[in-house]
């Protein structure tokens, strides 16, 4: 519990830090807010008086705790292009890209975890060649390219799939999930591979550390040893893994949602990007750390359930 | 913990005790080894590990196994619990015991035996626990594996009883405890509660004390022999220290290069060593250990 | 450089074929060979259209066929590895040789700077790359020379980790302990005595680090930040492609592999050296 509660301070600690850093940035940029809002038809009289009403004035410590008071409260800010709250925006978008990840994060650990086993048990058999092999391979396709190629295969080559055929979440939830199975698997085939390689090589490792020969000395089969012994021990780098590769399926959906034509975050995004709207990137970008943070608390939470030896302390 | 140091005043008489215990009442002989080969094929040239390993064991016995590293000490007790790794070697001979031949029988068989009736431990209490399961856990290991019929209450009951009589108690918990958590001479005494729970007849200990400081090394000496007495555990002592040997075994053998150089009763071994190897063994042991 | 050639020696001494590297130094040969002779000659200018010749399949003519403004995708392929290759190499040099400073300095003093420099260095680290590129490119404004510098400081972090553990290993070794009592000064020290011995991790990251690079450089120009118009990057590329992935399959699968060779390349000699110096 202590554990739980020290690793959550750390989190939010650092959530401080982050989002100071991230309202530094976007302070820093040349052309504040309030000339971007009326662009040509700006007077200095308006822009002097629009700047006192927004609080520009106060200094940048009091900005970013106003901002980030807002922030708390769902109060995004408003994007300068459309003139409308950014949370609204982001708001529908934000489940179309969450649940591409976990789609993407599931695929990854079905896949990974019995393949890495396998290759692990049969090392140096034909199948753990095969793998391997492959594996080097798939990690170099970048999943643009391999959603390109999924795209290929199931929709010109043997027609199952519909590309473009994206249906919202709000009209049918089941198509909804079958449209992003594909653009998911893009984006879990090379973390797959690099979690198949690092479980195959952890399981390889705790294979030969002394323990397993106390255990086989108790009279446990091979597959005992492998599930009751080593696994859980050669878990420990792999659950470390996959929690930094979660942050990266979701950063990694903003590429593939181009791909596949997927509306989520990726083209507000890109487009905020492009038009400067920078509340919009800021909220996004926030929004972003937030999950990646949470996630590396779960991780620390799952690593001490599986790894005693993580002490409160540490 | 005070009988403790009481007994081992008392070193040689009971010694005596063991061995003529062994020798009037139980005199059947429960593991057989004759003509133990083991070869390695790990390089091009095959090496030769063990050759001509013959072992009787008595029951409720204690036998060490004395020489240098590379003895083929380890290897021959490895090859005795089953636990030689099956690729890369070559074995030959014959280890009986209970009518099978270990060395030949199938692995199913094999792993009846293992933990249930032949137990080992090993020289590193450091890595031989796994470290993510709790102690109660791997205590109890043996009996999950060969005593299905025994409910967990039982089990716990008696890995409890097994953690007490290994002298955990006064440790807070020990059951719930993990390995990270306890010193070296601790784990040693939990890898010895885990080895005798399902109470096996021979009970094999390679090094068991060498990674342990003097005063916890006598501690698990005291602590076999009073396996060796209360649940009359046949015990294979191995060891490169003759004296550690001296104060617990009646029997010894000793390997140079694969081979057994000598073999017979400690003290007399000890008296009239007949070859230099183990004059030189006994010149390495520092002068108080000789009485 | 010595060291660096004792690498293949070792290599040929234990007999042992080292698949990784040699298949590694093949396709990253091929492609360096093909970015260099795109320098001096391509067979069509790449920026050339023909409006007879439009997304023509492969042929003697056209390699890899043409694209939908008639232009040949073999010639863009060439000039468009070679920005790929240019960004990326320029993201190294600041990553690793930003990073290799920051890694070295704090790595050997310690402290307080350390502390702190690691704290941002590990939060930098949590984020996904391509993430903390997008805020940099944000910040800079898009085009070819924002995102390599976006890409380069976003490589930064993970070079400085590799670089600073490799100084706290190698610190308080004799030869270093031998050094500060003859009185070499402190930065000497450093750069001329230990940083050579960290050539065999750092090299390995580096091959790493172009295989990351290439992926996210082609990435950004996926998305259309990076290269601009009429400038091509492999990226952009493979984005303008895919629109035709229906009637002109071979067009987007042969940029597709281009960029999968190259990374393919820098991948295996990256694990090819790793293998050789542990």
């Amino acid at each position: 519990m202590r554990y739980i509660l020290k690793k959550a301070l750390s989190m939010a600690l650092t959530l401080i830090v982050v989002s100071f850093c991230v309202f530094l940035a976007f302070s820093l940029i040349p052309g504040d807010p309030v000339t971007r809002m009326f662009g040509t038809e700006a007077t200095p009289e308006l822009l002097a008086q629009y700047r006192e009403k927004m609080g520009l004035n106060a200094p940048l410590i009091v900005r970013y705790f106003r901002w980030a008071s807002a922030f708390v409260q769902g109060d995004l800010g408003t994007s300068y292009n459309y003139k409308i709250p950014v949370a609204g925006m982001i708001a529908e978008k934000i489940p179309i890209t969450l649940t591409l990840a976990i789609m993407s994060f599931v695929i990854m650990v079905v896949v990974s975890i019995p393949l890495g086993i396998y290759t692990a048990k049969y090392e140096n058999g034909l199948i753990d060649h095969i793998v391997s092999s492959l594996n080097q391979i798939i990690m170099a396709i970048p999943p643009f390219f391999s959603g390109i190629l999924l795209t290929f295969f199931f929709g010109v080559v043997i027609k199952i799939f519909t590309p473009g055929g994206f249906v919202s979440y709000t009209k049918d939830v089941s198509e909804f999930l079958k449209y992003l199975i594909l653009p998911a698997f893009a984006i879990a085939l090379p973390k797959a591979a690099m979690a198949t390689k690092l479980l195959r090589g952890s399981v390889i490792e705790e294979a030969g550390k002394d323990y397993t020969r106390t255990a086989y000395s108790r009279g446990n089969t091979t597959n005992a040893v492998l599930y009751l012994h080593v696994l859980k021990n050669a878990m420990i780098p792999v659950v470390t893994f996959m929690g930094m590769a979660l942050a990266d399926m979701v950063a990694g959906s903003i590429v593939i949602e181009q791909v596949f034509g997927i509306p989520g975050i990726s083209r507000i995004l890109l487009t905020s990007i492009n038009n400067r709207d920078y509340p919009v990137v800021e909220a996004i970008i926030m929004g972003i750390a937030i999950m990646v943070l949470v996630v590396n608390f779960l991780v620390d939470i799952i690593y001490r359930i599986i790894d005693p030896r993580i002490e409160a302390g540490k | 913990m005070k009988q403790n140091f009481g007994d081992s005043g008392t070193v040689t008489s009971d010694i005596y005790i063991t061995y003529q215990m062994g020798n009037t009442m139980n005199n059947n002989v429960i593991l057989d080894v004759t003509d133990l080969h083991i070869e390695f094929h790990d390089h091009d040239k095959p090496e030769t590990v063990v050759e001509d390993f013959d072992l009787m064991l008595e029951a409720g016995e204690i036998v060490g196994i004395v020489g240098e590293s590379g003895s083929g000490k380890s290897m021959s007790a490895l090859a005795i619990a089953g636990l030689l790794k099956r690729h890369a070697l070559t074995k030959k001979g014959k280890i009986m015991f209970d009518g099978t031949d270990l060395l030949t029988c199938d692995r199913k068989t094999l792993r009846s035996y293992q933990g249930d009736e032949i137990s080992m431990i090993f020289q590193e209490p450091m890595t031989s626990l796994n470290p993510v399961k709790k102690i109660g856990w791997q205590v109890e290991e043996s009996l999950r594996i060969h005593h299905k019929e025994m409910d967990k209450a039982e089990r716990k009951r008696r890995a409890l009883k097994m953690l007490e009589a290994v002298g955990l108690n006064d440790l807070e918990r020990p059951y719930d405890k993990y390995p990270h958590q306890l010193s070296g001479g601790q784990r040693q005494r939990v890898m010895i509660a885990a080895a005798m729970i399902a109470e096996p007849r021979i009970l094999i200990a390679d090094e068991p004390t060498t990674a342990l400081d003097v005063t916890i090394q006598a501690q698990i000496v005291e602590l076999l022999r009073k396996m060796n007495r209360e649940k009359g555990t046949a015990i294979i002592f191995i060891s490169h220290d003759l004296s550690l040997i001296r104060q617990i075994c009646s029997r010894v053998i000793v390997m140079q290069n694969g081979n057994i150089v000598e073999t017979g009763n400690v003290e007399e071994i000890f008296k009239r060593p007949s070859m230099n190897y183990t004059r030189k063994l006994i010149a390495a042991i520092p002068q108080i250990d000789l009485d | 450089m010595k060291r660096f050639l004792a690498l293949f020696k070792k290599n040929t001494a234990t007999g042992r074929r080292n698949t990784y590297l040699i298949l590694g130094m093949a396709i990253t040969g091929v492609v360096l060979l093909m970015v260099i002779i795109g320098i001096f000659y391509t067979p069509y200018s790449p920026t050339k259209m023909d409006s007879s010749a439009k997304l023509q399949g492969m042929s003697l003519k056209h390699l890899m066929g043409t694209d939908n403004m008639g232009r040949d995708v073999f010639s863009r392929v060439l000039y468009g590895s070679r920005i790929t290759l240019a960004i990326a190499t320029f993201t190294i040099l600041l990553g690793a040789g930003v990073g290799t400073v920051i890694g070295a300095l704090t790595g050997y003093f310690g402290g307080i700077a350390d502390e702190i420099t690691m704290r941002i260095v590990d939060a930098m680290l949590a984020f996904p790359s391509i993430l903390l590129s997008l805020v940099f490119v944000s910040l800079f404004g898009t085009g070819t020379y924002q995102v390599a510098v976006a890409l380069g400081i976003s490589f930064v972090p993970s070079f400085a980790r590799i670089v600073r553990s490799e100084f706290l290993r190698c610190k308080n070794m004799d030869y270093v302990e031998v050094a500060k009592l003859q009185g070499v000064s402190s930065l000497r020290i450093i750069f001329v005595h230990i940083l050579p011995n960290t050539v065999e991790v750092l090299l390995s990251s580096v091959m790493i680090g172009f295989n990351n690079a290439v992926l996210a450089e082609a990435g950004l120009s996926f998305l259309g930040i990076g290269a601009q118009p009429p400038y091509a990057s492999l990226g952009n590329m493979l984005s303008d492609a895919q629109g035709y992935l229906f009637n002109k399959p071979s067009y987007v699968i042969s940029i597709g592999v281009v960029i999968v060779l190259m990374v393919l390349g820098f991948s295996f000699l990256g694990e090819g050296i790793k293998r050789i110096s542990s």
